[in-house]
């Protein structure tokens, strides 16, 4: 199951806000899109799913297992979001529909992929709130997100996006809308869904120091276009680009004492890394 | 939610209070003498001071207020000063006419704007969208009783389907003509009402369109269009219902001037008739009644809109 | 340097200071391009401007006299001289319209003012007095909302017989307290905001301070609503006039044109088009101007605006809410 993204290009109106970015995600692998804001990490992911606003479109080429999802009909494309290809959001707050309970959002992505009962879907909705670790299933399931913190609605909304077991996760910025306590257990849960599946991952952040936990390559765009593909040890050691020494720059202390930094192939340093001006 | 509605009803409360407060002053005060103007120029001065003792006009205002209101709480309205009829039984009786006819009204308001404001919303930027918005916009600026002028020559002039005036002596005892009487009319206001009920519609799922969880529906694995219905229009409606209140105002201003053009034996044209006629205590009955029942619609409306939104449910 | 050089030389302080006043100055008209540059912007304005024109012509001029009757020639079809043909009275019907234009736009401006001042009235009272004023004026307000202008206009015309001052006050006081309602709020964040805080710390009069700050902040919701509020108050005369608690017969009005004409529409159903879109042009530029307003004033299009509060109580206006 691999995703092979080759010069996707995204406009919106006649502004080109992805120009020609290509990149490959491997079964299993677990890529990072980096960039600061604007430089349409966002945009890449909503065009690979066919879920660009009104107004933006998507040209190049995208294939996952060999079929090409530019230009698919909506119909088909729908068959593979949350089936094989899940996609978690940025804000937990407006991610999720305010008049219905969590346990119905869940189960609906069941209940689309898999045409359960309503009940078996409760029962799968509940098991599946159990997963990302949400308190209490069986009574947060009748709740609504208003009700839910920012950090259990993130997770409602991973439930969400993995209850059909895709072979691909999209995380968009999971993290940055959360408070920092909160960041890392996020992470750590997304990091053992992924492992214990073997799912591929793309996670999209401007944080290096977060991506150096959980992807083990990096491609860093700017304004729309690639700048620089190396994996993580690269990129936070010897950076090539001045987009990624200025997010090197950037990133938060916390990226020197990473001993945990699992797959990130970086070795626990001690002093910043020379390389960087 | 018990707190929200006794809240809610004390604030109804207060308002019919000042409502009736408000009418009685505007209709009592004058800077003439009603007893005068009703008797007439000719009249002699025992003619008017028989008068304003049968009206109650040398009581002190705030007993002649209370004594309105007494009558009120009882059922009654007052009696006409021309006429002599009880308000509150001419009420009932064309009530029988406007009410089917807000009722029709509403009705086909409904029906006409939400599908089609969805479909301009969802077809927005391309032709059919932006046609039915210009469309909307336009039918909304029209004067409701052109409107109905240009649906009689169609309909009644030139199709000869259905009647162009009146409303049936037998009234709904023969259901049939007093329905068709009652559609043309029930027309007019629904598609005017329509238009401005769709624009809002538009904007809503415009607004919808764009919300996160939509998206979120389409990620796991809906098309964008089922997404859109299936997440976005729930919440849509719930913001329609807010405006419904406002419908049913727009739609009782409506039938007042629709009735006069289609000579329809109902509270409006009974309304405007006792204005023109300055029956002032009628009046001032019809007025309380109107208001009062925009108010309680509005009323109403707040209750069913914090009922269905999760959100407002519980106590903060 | 020559002596007119030494002469010319302003102080750097000063020009950059006479820059940012012209720049300034360039972007508080820069709304008025933007309003242009919308097609819906640009159709308001054009409505508007042609239907005062029309106004002030017909003041002096018309192609007929627009009440002298010639029953010899009543009926006829459009063409010439009577371009839009004439009634069952043989009044020209284009003159007609020429004339009616005047008492609409006297009717939207009067409304117009009488809504601005009601309205500035209220939400100064709402916004400034001391607490239970400011609550009462709340409810209060709230209220009036229900009153839909119809309404208003029948109770006033029920004591003072009906006239243009009645249309005029009914839409003011119905739409007065319905931009008191909108304002209000934007009133209450602006004075509670931190820049008037500075203001004052700075040493401006209140006054001034007020001045200053409230203005831009307000002035754009403001202007919207009094353009919707204008439509409406065409639209309120139109159906009032109808009703006969309008124009007086003697003043030539759109909507009383409509309720004449009415007896003809079974032999000359054309001659009732021409004032019924006369008014549906002029309500829908008002509309569009006001719409158009709100996208040049406020491009994130999120003020001034409550999407679970629609305005209430005008006569027939539910203005797009997007939150």
């Amino acid at each position: 199951m691999s995703l092979k993204v080759t010069d996707l290009t995204v406009d919106i109106g006649d502004r080109r806000v992805v120009d020609g970015v290509s990149f490959e995600v491997p079964d299993g692998a677990r890529v990072g899109l980096i960039g600061e804001s604007g430089s349409g990490k966002s945009l890449t992911a909503l065009a690979i799913l066919g879920l660009l606003p009104d107004g933006a479109e998507a040209g190049g080429s995208v294939l996952w297992n060999d079929r090409e999802l530019i230009g698919m009909p909506d119909r088909e494309l729908a068959t593979l979001r949350g089936d094989e290809i899940g996609i978690v959001f940025q804000e937990p707050r407006t991610a999720l529909n305010p008049i219905r309970t969590i346990g119905r959002q869940i189960g609906e992505s069941i209940r689309i992929h898999e045409g359960v009962s309503r009940n078996e879907a409760r029962t799968r909705a509940i098991a599946e709130a159990a997963r990302v670790a949400l308190p209490d299933p069986e009574r947060i399931v009748a709740r609504y997100p208003h009700q839910l913190s920012g950090g259990q609605r993130q997770r409602a909304a991973i439930a969400m996006a993995l209850a059909c077991r895709p072979r691909l996760l999209i995380a968009d910025e999971p993290t940055t809308a959360l408070d920092v306590t909160i960041q890392a257990e996020i992470l750590e849960l997304l990091l053992s869904l992924v492992e214990d599946d073997g799912m591929s991952l793309v996670f999209i952040t401007h944080d290096l120091a977060v991506l150096s936990q959980i992807a083990t390559h990096g491609v860093v765009l700017e304004d729309g276009r690639v700048v620089e593909t190396a994996p993580i040890s690269t990129l936070l050691s010897a950076p090539t680009s001045l987009v990624t020494q200025g997010l090197l720059r950037d990133a938060t202390a916390t990226l020197w004492r990473a001993p945990a930094s699992r797959g990130s192939g970086a070795e626990p340093q001690t002093e910043p890394p020379g390389g960087q001006s | 939610m018990i707190r929200y509605t006794l809240t809610r009803l004390a604030l109804l409360l207060l308002g019919l209070l000042v409502a009736s407060v408000l009418i009685f002053l505007t209709l009592r005060v004058l800077p003439g003498d009603i007893a005068q103007l009703i008797a007439g120029t000719n009249s002699t001065p025992e003619q008017i001071a028989a008068i304003r003792e049968r009206l109650g006009l040398n009581q002190p205002l705030p007993l002649q207020y209370l004594e309105w209101i007494g009558g009120v709480l009882r059922g009654d309205l007052g009696s006409s000063l021309l006429t002599g009829s009880s308000v509150s039984a001419e009420l009932a009786q064309k009530a029988q006419v406007t009410v089917p006819l807000g009722i029709m009204s509403l009705t086909i308001a409904i029906l006409f704007s939400i599908p089609l404001g969805v479909l301009s919303a969802m077809r927005r930027g391309r032709a059919g969208g932006t046609g039915l918005s210009v469309g909307a916009q336009s039918l909304a600026a029209v004067p409701v009783v052109w409107a109905g002028m240009m649906f009689v020559v169609v309909f009644a002039v030139w199709l000869g389907w259905l009647p162009a005036q009146g409303f049936p002596r037998a009234g709904w005892n023969d259901p049939a003509a007093a329905f068709r009487s009652l559609l043309l009319p029930a027309l007019t206001i629904g598609i005017v009402e329509g238009a401005m009920l769709m624009r809002f519609v538009r904007s809503a799922t415009m607004q919808a369109v764009g919300q996160d969880y939509v998206r979120t529906a389409a990620a796991k694995g809906l098309t964008r269009n089922a997404a859109l219905i299936r997440h976005g229009l729930p919440n849509v409606g719930l913001s329609v219902i807010t405006v419904l209140g406002l419908q049913v105002a727009g739609i009782i201003v409506g039938a007042v001037v629709i009735e006069q053009l289609f000579s329809l034996p109902g509270i409006g044209r009974m309304l405007v008739a006792d204005v023109s006629a300055r029956d002032l205590p009628k009046v001032q009955g019809e007025l309380l009644v109107l208001t009062g029942f925009v108010l309680i619609i509005g009323f109403l409306v707040d209750l069913v809109h914090r009922v269905i939104d999760p959100r407002q449910r519980e106590a903060s | 340097m020559s002596a007119p050089e030494t002469r010319r030389r302003v102080p750097e302080t000063r020009r950059r200071a006479r820059d940012t006043r012209t720049s300034a100055r360039r972007r508080r008209w820069a709304w008025l391009r933007r309003l242009w540059s919308l097609s819906t912007g640009r159709f308001g304005l054009i409505v508007v401007a042609v239907v005062t024109a029309t106004a002030i012509i017909a003041r002096f001029w018309t192609p007929f006299d627009p009440r002298q009757v010639a029953i010899e020639n009543r009926w006829a079809l459009p063409g010439w001289p009577h371009l839009l043909g004439t009634d069952g009275t043989g009044r020209d019907i284009l003159s007609l319209l020429m004339a009616g234009s005047r008492t609409t736009v006297v009717v939207a401006v009067g409304a117009g003012v009488i809504a601005t001042v009601i309205g500035i009235a209220l939400a100064a009272l709402g916004a400034l007095t001391a607490r239970w004023l400011r609550e009462s004026v709340a409810v209060l307000v709230d209220i009036l909302i229900a009153f839909p202008v119809l309404i208003i206009a029948m109770m006033i015309s029920a004591v003072w017989g009906g006239s243009l001052a009645v249309v005029i006050w009914s839409v003011g006081i119905g739409f007065g307290v319905n931009i008191a309602r909108v304002t209000r709020p934007e009133l209450r964040r602006v004075l509670h905001s931190d820049f008037v805080l500075a203001g004052r710390a700075s040493g401006l009069t209140p006054l001034q301070n007020l001045w200053r700050h409230l203005m831009p902040n307000v002035a754009p919701v403001f202007i919207v609503q009094l353009s919707w509020g204008m439509a409406v108050a065409v639209l309120a005369e139109a159906g009032l006039s109808y009703l006969g608690f309008g124009a007086p017969v003697t003043e030539p009005s759109w909507g009383l044109l409509l309720a004449e004409l009415q007896q003809y529409i079974t032999v000359y159903p054309l001659s009732v088009l021409w004032p019924g879109l006369a008014i549906t042009f002029t309500v829908l530029g008002l509309n569009l101007l006001g719409d158009a307003l709100r996208e040049a004033t406020d491009p994130t299009l999120s003020r001034g605006r409550d999407p679970l509060h629609p305005p209430r109580g005008a006569i027939r206006h539910v203005p797009e809410v997007v939150a």
